[in-house]
This record gives structure tokens, C-alpha cells and sequence, in this order.
């Protein structure tokens, strides 16, 4: 090849002249003197620093004013008699109402929901990351679908729930179990179906989080567990899955977070208003927690008379939130330690 | 390449001289037969026709992305789990096409171990990496796995620094300790070959001459075929070498011949460090 000759417009520039050139347009000035002081005096940096760190402020101090009003307001209600006694007559009533069976009937349809919603969640996740291939016409319809599932509003998944598990669904099954029986027993709202409803909102979390998980093991560690001739279900079951628990976990805690505090997708598929009595069957209604906030707050004949327990079934829906999210959190922790120290 | 009067050999499987007088070790183990391997449109191996010789250590070298990996994980099938690879031509491995379609890999990687160049050991205990593989395959009686753990962890020269510490976690070891727990590993479900993918790439010279030590020790029982970059360690653990690039063997012959002698003149270049 002909070497390449130089434009000849351009002038001969010796690399001293070019390294002037390029620090005159660094630094303003031909030669600059050894000091570091900062041309700004780092105000910058102290506007951006209080700027992020007043906003991380802000936050906390929203956080620390709607947890100091509940607390300061409910605490006082929340007696040891109102947390484990049902509501006899009035349910507005300082003196007479208790929110035992809602705790209970929350606490129900959350761990149902957790029993439904951890083992289709994983199992799509390992479909989606182990066995299909990820470019795939079919995967990608897949992940779109979980990305719009996390988008619908949860009234519209109350709604699905009313009419997919209670009138499809039931319908169908009291009318193969019991066809000459007027009552319904599966096809009305239940416990059954509300965590089922909310199984299905709280799905792509799940999925998503094991995903995550999943993909943050090394390949290598797959290949390794395939070359000494595991199949690939023992190296997803023994290897793989192991791995990936402590992440399985969290997305079952942020579910329970998410679900813990719902009550669109409860409205009509198994909260109730009042019962006399706790539920004792996956087909009975149940009162819940959150669904109690809503009524007291909208339902009352007597606000202020009622502003006391309102604020202490507040406190008690928190209370038990946090206490199935430290629930959760404790049996990742042992979990990771006991993957760390091994047995 | 064709002026060297390799093209007369190219659809020839290439057979090499061996370097020992002992008729037992000489038995031709890994057969490819005009082996074409293609990742989608684009072709890494071209018409790979060559036998590996049993309990022989054979090394492949060549520069990146000649395709020297890839022939090495055809040999157990691992490029299965890679998409739209397409294999044509066949390997054999003790006369058997393991393409073929009633082959079960998972029969196959039973006994054809691999070792791979980043130590992957599974993030359980020194203890469970070995017994991991040993149970998938039946052994169920705690006396037959510690016997077997101890037996590999000797063979790899691993035992004395670990035996007091069997069931601490594996990633608490060094990353030559790991990669020998690898080969351990590798070595406990007694496969017949082992494949190793730059096993010491990653390793300090020390525990890479450890490493090396241990190669030349397993050939006794087992066939090693390994990937290196590091034409010292092919021309010392090795006793035949292959030459590729750009998905072709150039050149295969016993390593004294490779290394003082090549009939290639691209070979020559590689193995004295003038390769263009």
C-alpha cells in the first residue's frame, strides 16, 4: 500500500504544538500554573450534595409525619381488647368494636395468595429463563404479557375475579358438584377467590424477581453441573433454584407488601361487611383489614365518634404488613446465612 | 495452507506418528470426520478431520477464535446448549457417533469430564462439589462418597490442604485450590476423558505448575485433551499438539515435532511467537 500522504493544505503541527492546542481548549490559558484550586470553589458539588440530600430528606420527613399521626392517633385505640375481640352489635362503636376476625381474614387471604402466587410465579420464570429461547416470538409475547399484567389497574383485576373464578369458575363447579342445589357454594364471593384475584395481580412481581435472580447466576455453574452429566431439571432443582431462593423470597415479600394493603381486587370477590363469625372454609367470605378502613372512613354515622378506631385499625393494618414482611425477611436471612456458612 | 501440501491431507483423518514405543497407549479414542460446525451463517469449524489418542494428553492451541474451544466442547456436547448451532460431519468417541440420535449426552458426559477455563465451583461445601455428581449418578452410602471425595481430592492434589476443612464452603478457596476441586470434581465420576478448556489461564505460575504436575499424573488413567494459550505448557504436559486457525487444523502432530520441527510455515510462526 502507497503511504499515506497528508492533505496539503493542513500545516505541519509537531506534537509539542498539538498538545498546546488541545490545553488551550481545556483549560483556557497556554500555561497553567501548578495550583488545584477549584475554579468553582466546589460549590457545585455542595449544591448537588444538599439538593439529592434534601430530598432523601423530604421523603423521610413525609414518611416520619404519616407514621407519627397513625401512631400518635391510633396507638391509643389500639387496646388489647379491640385487637382480639369481634365486633358484637356496632362496629362504629369505640367500646363495643374489634378487628380480630379482619387481622385474621387478612392475614388468611395473604398467606393463601403466597401459597398460590410462589410456585406458578417461579415456574414461569424458569420457563422463561432456563428453557425457552430468549428471542423467541413466543417468550416475548410472554414477557409482554407479564409487563402488561403489572399495569392494570387492580379494580380491573376485582372485576376479572368476579367474573372469571366466581361466575366461571364456582359456576361451573356447583354446577358439576351440585346441580339441584339452589344456594351457590363456590360460584359467590370467598376467601378462595380473592387470594386467587390476587395471586393473579400479584404474579408478574414474582416472576420478574425470580427472573432476576435467575439471571444473576453464572452460567458457568449450569455448564459445570451439565458436564458431569446432570440433566438439566437436577441442575435447575439442585443448583440452580438453591441459588436463587434468597431472590424467589424477595419477590414474595414485595407481593405481600402490594397485596397486604389491596382492596380493589377484594371488593368483589370475597370481602365482606360484616360476618357474625370468623370463616372456617375456603368458600366463606371474610372480613379484612384494609376493607375496614374503607368502610369506617366512609360508612360511619358518626365520623368523630369513629376517628379513634379508624385510626387504630390503620395502625393495626401496618402493624400486620410489616409483621408478614419481617416474617419473610427473617427466613431469607437464615437462609442466606445457612447458604454462607453451609451445614 | 496449500503450499505446504497440507490440502492432500484435509479430508484425511490425520493420524500422528506416536511418540512411544508402547502399542497398549496408542489406540485412536476421539475420531472427528470431516467435523463442520457453524454458529448460525457464520462457519467456526471447517472440515476438522484428526484422532485423539487415548490416555494421551493433546493439546490445542492456536490463536483466539480459531475454533480450538469449540472442537473441544463438541467433544461432550456442550455446544448443544449454545442456539442455532448447526454440526455436520461426525465425531466418534470409542468407534460410536455421539451425534448420533439415540445417543444420551447424558451417558456421554459421564465420561467425558470437562474442566472449564474459570474454576466454577458450586457454591456448596469442598465435601458436596465432589459427592454432588456422585449422587446424581446412585451412590447413595456416605462410606462410598467419603471414599470417593478423599480418592479425588488425592488424585488432584488437593486433599492435604482441604481434609480439614471438607465442609466449609468451596469459594472460600484460593483460585488455583478451586480449579484443582474442579478437576476433582471432574475426575471423581471417573470418566475416560477429560477435556480441559484453558484450565490454568486464570492461575498464578505457581498454581499453574501444580496444576500442570497434575495433568501429567492423570494421563496415566485418563485422556486429556486440552485448550491452552500458553505455548510453554503445551510443549511441557503435552504429547501431541494441534495447530488451528480460522477454524482449520493446520497442522497435528506429536508435540517434540510442533515444537522444533513443523512442516507449516504458519505453525512455526505461532509456536516462536512471529505469528502476523
Amino acid at each position: 500500500m502507497p503511504p499515506k500522504s497528508p492533505p496539503p493544505e493542513a500545516p505541519f503541527e509537531s506534537a509539542l504544538q498539538r498538545r498546546r492546542r488541545w490545553k488551550l481548549l481545556i483549560a483556557k490559558q497556554d500555561a497553567v500554573p501548578w495550583t488545584f484550586q477549584s475554579t468553582t470553589l466546589g460549590l457545585d458539588s455542595k449544591f448537588f450534595t444538599g439538593l439529592t440530600g434534601f430530598a432523601t430528606f423530604l421523603i423521610l420527613a413525609l414518611l416520619a409525619v404519616i407514621l407519627g399521626n397513625i401512631i400518635f392517633n391510633g396507638l391509643p385505640g389500639l387496646t388489647w381488647r379491640f385487637i382480639t375481640s369481634g365486633t358484637e352489635k356496632d362496629m362504629f362503636d369505640v367500646n363495643k368494636a374489634g378487628i380480630l376476625p379482619m387481622i385474621l381474614g387478612t392475614a388468611a387471604r395473604v398467606i393463601l395468595m403466597t401459597i398460590f402466587v410462589i410456585p406458578i410465579g417461579v415456574i414461569t420464570a424458569i420457563y422463561l429463563t432456563e428453557y425457552a429461547h430468549s428471542t423467541s416470538l413466543y417468550t416475548r409475547v410472554i414477557r409482554g404479557a407479564v409487563n402488561n399484567l403489572a399495569g392494570v389497574p387492580s379494580i380491573v383485576f376485582g372485576l376479572f375475579g368476579l367474573g372469571f373464578f366466581i361466575n366461571y369458575v364456582g359456576g361451573s363447579m356447583d354446577a358439576l358438584f351440585n346441580p339441584v342445589n339452589a344456594e351457590p357454594v363456590w360460584g359467590k364471593p370467598a376467601i378462595l377467590w380473592a387470594s386467587l384475584t390476587l395471586a393473579v395481580m400479584t404474579l408478574p412481581v414474582v416472576i420478574v424477581a425470580t427472573e432476576e435472580s435467575l439471571r444473576a447466576i453464572p452460567p458457568g455453574l449450569r455448564e459445570a453441573s451439565l458436564a458431569l452429566g446432570a440433566t438439566k431439571l437436577e441442575t435447575i432443582l439442585r443448583i440452580v433454584l438453591p441459588q436463587a431462593l434468597p431472590g424467589i423470597l424477595t419477590g414474595g415479600i414485595l407481593s405481600v407488601s402490594r397485596a397486604a394493603g389491596e382492596v380493589a381486587p377484594i371488593l368483589f370477590t370475597g370481602a365482606a361487611y360484616y360476618m357474625a363469625t370468623l370463616p372456617t372454609h375456603l368458600y366463606d367470605q371474610f372480613m379484612d383489614l384494609s376493607y375496614h378502613v374503607f368502610i369506617l372512613s366512609t360508612q360511619s354515622p358518626n365520623i368523630e365518634k369513629t376517628r379513634p378506631i379508624l385510626y387504630a385499625t390503620v395502625l393495626a393494618l401496618l402493624m400486620l404488613t410489616f409483621a408478614l414482611n419481617i416474617v419473610a425477611i427473617l427466613i431469607r436471612a437464615r437462609m442466606r446465612k445457612r447458604m454462607r456458612t453451609l451445614h | 495452507m496449500s503450499d505446504t501440501g497440507f490440502a492432500n491431507l484435509k479430508f484425511k483423518t490425520i493420524v500422528p506418528e506416536p511418540p512411544v514405543e508402547d502399542p497398549t497407549k496408542n489406540t485412536s479414542l476421539i475420531v472427528t470426520e470431516n467435523l463442520r460446525l457453524f454458529y448460525g451463517a457464520s462457519q467456526a469449524l471447517k472440515n476438522i478431520s484428526m484422532s485423539i489418542r487415548e490416555r494421551m494428553v493433546t493439546a490445542f492451541i492456536g490463536p483466539s477464535g480459531c475454533g480450538k474451544s469449540t472442537l473441544l466442547r463438541c467433544f461432550n456436547r456442550m455446544n448443544d446448549l449454545i442456539d442455532h448451532v448447526r454440526i455436520e460431519g461426525g465425531v466418534k468417541i470409542g468407534g460410536q457417533n455421539i451425534h448420533g440420535h439415540d445417543v444420551d449426552v447424558i451417558e456421554l458426559r459421564k465420561r467425558v469430564g470437562m474442566v472449564f477455563q474459570k474454576s466454577n465451583p458450586f457454591p456448596k461445601s469442598i465435601y458436596e462439589n465432589i459427592a454432588y455428581a456422585l449422587r446424581l449418578h446412585g451412590m447413595k452410602e456416605k462410606a462410598d462418597l467419603d471414599e470417593a471425595v478423599e480418592h479425588s481430592l488425592r488424585n488432584a492434589a488437593l486433599w492435604d490442604e482441604v481434609k480439614d476443612r471438607l465442609h466449609s464452603s468451596a469459594l472460600g478457596l484460593s483460585g488455583g485450590q478451586q480449579q484443582r476441586l474442579c478437576i476433582a470434581r471432574a475426575i471423581a465420576i471417573q470418566p475416560e476423558i477429560i477435556l480441559m478448556d484453558e484450565p490454568a489461564s486464570a492461575l498464578d505460575p505457581l498454581a499453574t505448575g501444580r496444576v500442570e504436575d497434575l495433568i501429567l499424573d492423570l494421563k496415566k488413567d485418563f485422556t486429556i485433551v486440552i485448550v491452552t494459550h500458553n505455548m510453554q505448557q503445551a510443549a511441557r504436559i503435552s504429547d501431541y499438539t494441534a495447530f488451528f486457525y480460522i477454524g482449520e487444523l493446520i497442522e497435528y502432530d506429536t508435540t517434540n515435532k510442533i515444537f522444533t520441527n513443523p512442516a507449516n510455515k504458519q505453525t512455526e510462526d505461532y509456536v516462536t511467537g512471529r505469528f502476523g
